[in-house]
């Protein structure tokens, strides 16, 4: 087993919508899903996380390291928090090639190598024939394992996964959670997984966080929660 | 009846050098303006918003008055620029650069704006999140993603600043050589008897640039927008 970093989040956030978050739990272990129908926050959460918007109040920390503490201060910029995001609808650089963008996180990251090996990457996500190809030439599940890589490759100390197969059909969920699983599996990579369905949940997460208009409702394993169906609207 | 004569060289080949001029001028500033109007969210973006669009709606006449009251040699400006660097604005070509680049800035700004808008917040926030500063997000990915919008934005302006008349008149004068652009000559050749040949001649290059101009950044704004829907 793999020792893997305490993740604890506690805050809020009052939207202009008038929609509130107000979300507190830990976790340390592998693969934590964040989990409930659309509209919950859970993307919202995920971004806070990840500081692409900052909470209100409250604190998020890392292991040892404090990302964010409303009542001290401190908002540590999400270039600086060594996360890797997988986007729902991938968001790939439309400018770039395959290679480049698969590289755009890992060039950054100067002073601080990474351990990540591309050639194993483009080995073990099957990338070696669209490196030279650009998104637009892309499938959907290509783009979805080229988003996988660029994150990966930036070193993360933290995947922050959005809905990644929300955008693909059945056939597909199922080739990619395959190629996530053999991710996990090389590189133990402490992730966050944001999901509406039950049975992606019960497929690749250790422990889940069921969140309810904004609120954490439940925290367990997936055996042990009984998860609902939710529709993707 | 075609052939140019040297003195409509001169005003062509001038005419290009301001409007060049006034699209480096301008396009810094109108990055900047365009991609705040672009992204900004305030209370207080319509001040902006009136201020940029000024000189879209100011008679030209006007613009050029205000200027020249600004690079006067006794105005603020004009006098520091003559003590202090030895520059004359006023009835020099530099005249009829700024005056250009001030009237065409808000067509500049406008094509830069909807080019940065068309531009996904999203993919700055993939890149911020896989290390990149404000800045080096901003160049390697917002701008590029822009670019052709950009040189839209620079063929319009370059196309205005071409025809600029009322502005230019008032700060730079009507100079053969130093600042009569192609409006200016043919004001002049107008304004003189038996010179309708060549009224006609520059009127026929201003018309031909000017489609020139507008069939160029249609084609760019189409060519980016077929080209970067994924």
């Amino acid at each position: 087993m793999h020792r893997v970093n305490r993740l604890s989040f506690q805050g809020t956030h009052r939207f202009a919508s008038g929609f509130e978050l107000d979300a507190a739990f830990e976790t340390s272990t592998q693969v934590t899903a964040l989990f409930g129908p659309s509209g919950s926050g859970k993307t919202s959460l995920l971004y806070m996380i990840g500081g692409l918007l900052s909470p209100q109040t409250g604190s998020i920390q890392l292991g040892q390291t404090v990302w964010f503490d409303a009542k001290r201060g401190i908002d540590i910029k999400s270039e600086l928090r060594h996360v890797g995001f997988v986007f729902q609808d991938h968001l790939l650089f439309p400018h770039l090639s395959v290679e480049r963008n698969l590289m755009f996180g890992r060039r950054r990251r100067r002073g601080r190598p990474v351990a990540i090996d591309p050639a194993r990457v483009i080995d073990v996500l099957e990338l070696s024939e669209l490196l030279d190809r650009y998104p637009r030439k892309l499938s959907g599940g290509e783009k979805q394992r080229v988003a996988l890589g660029r994150a990966l490759l930036s070193g993360p100390e933290l995947l922050l996964m959005d809905e990644p197969l929300a955008a693909l059909d059945e056939a597909l969920k199922d080739r990619i959670l395959t190629y996530f699983q053999r991710v996990l599996a090389e590189w133990h990579i402490p992730t966050i997984y944001v999901s509406h369905s039950a049975a992606e949940v019960r497929r690749v997460a250790d422990r889940v966080v069921v969140l309810e208009q904004g609120r954490v409702t439940q925290c367990g394993s997936p055996e042990d929660l009984l998860l609902p169906n939710y529709s993707s609207f | 009846m075609w052939s140019l004569s040297p003195d409509e060289w001169l005003a062509l080949r001038l005419s290009f050098q301001v409007a060049l001029c006034a699209v480096l001028f301008s396009l810094p500033a109108a990055v900047v303006t365009g991609y705040v109007m672009a992204r900004w969210q305030s209370r207080f973006k319509w001040l902006l918003e009136v201020v940029v669009n000024l000189p879209l709606v100011v008679p030209p006449v006007v613009t050029g008055l205000l200027l020249l009251v600004c690079f006067a040699p006794s105005g603020p400006v004009g006098s520091f620029l003559e003590n202090r660097l030895g520059v004359r604005i006023v009835l020099t070509w530099w005249g009829a650069a700024i005056a250009a680049a001030v009237v065409s800035f808000p067509l500049m700004v406008r094509a830069i704006r909807l080019a940065f808008q068309a531009v996904d917040p999203r993919l700055e926030m993939a890149a911020r999140s896989l290390g990149a500063g404000r800045l080096d997000t901003f160049v390697n990915v917002t701008l590029p993603l822009a670019r052709s919008g950009l040189l839209a934005g620079c063929v319009l302006a370059f196309a205005r600043s071409l025809g600029e008349f009322g502005a230019t008149i008032m700060v730079a004068g009507n100079i053969i050589g130093e600042t009569q652009t192609i409006p200016l000559a043919i004001f002049s050749a107008f304004n003189r008897p038996g010179a309708e040949a060549e009224v006609w001649r520059l009127a026929g290059i201003s018309v031909a640039l000017a489609a020139l101009a507008l069939l160029l950044s249609e084609w760019l704004e189409r060519r980016h927008a077929s080209r970067e829907s994924t």
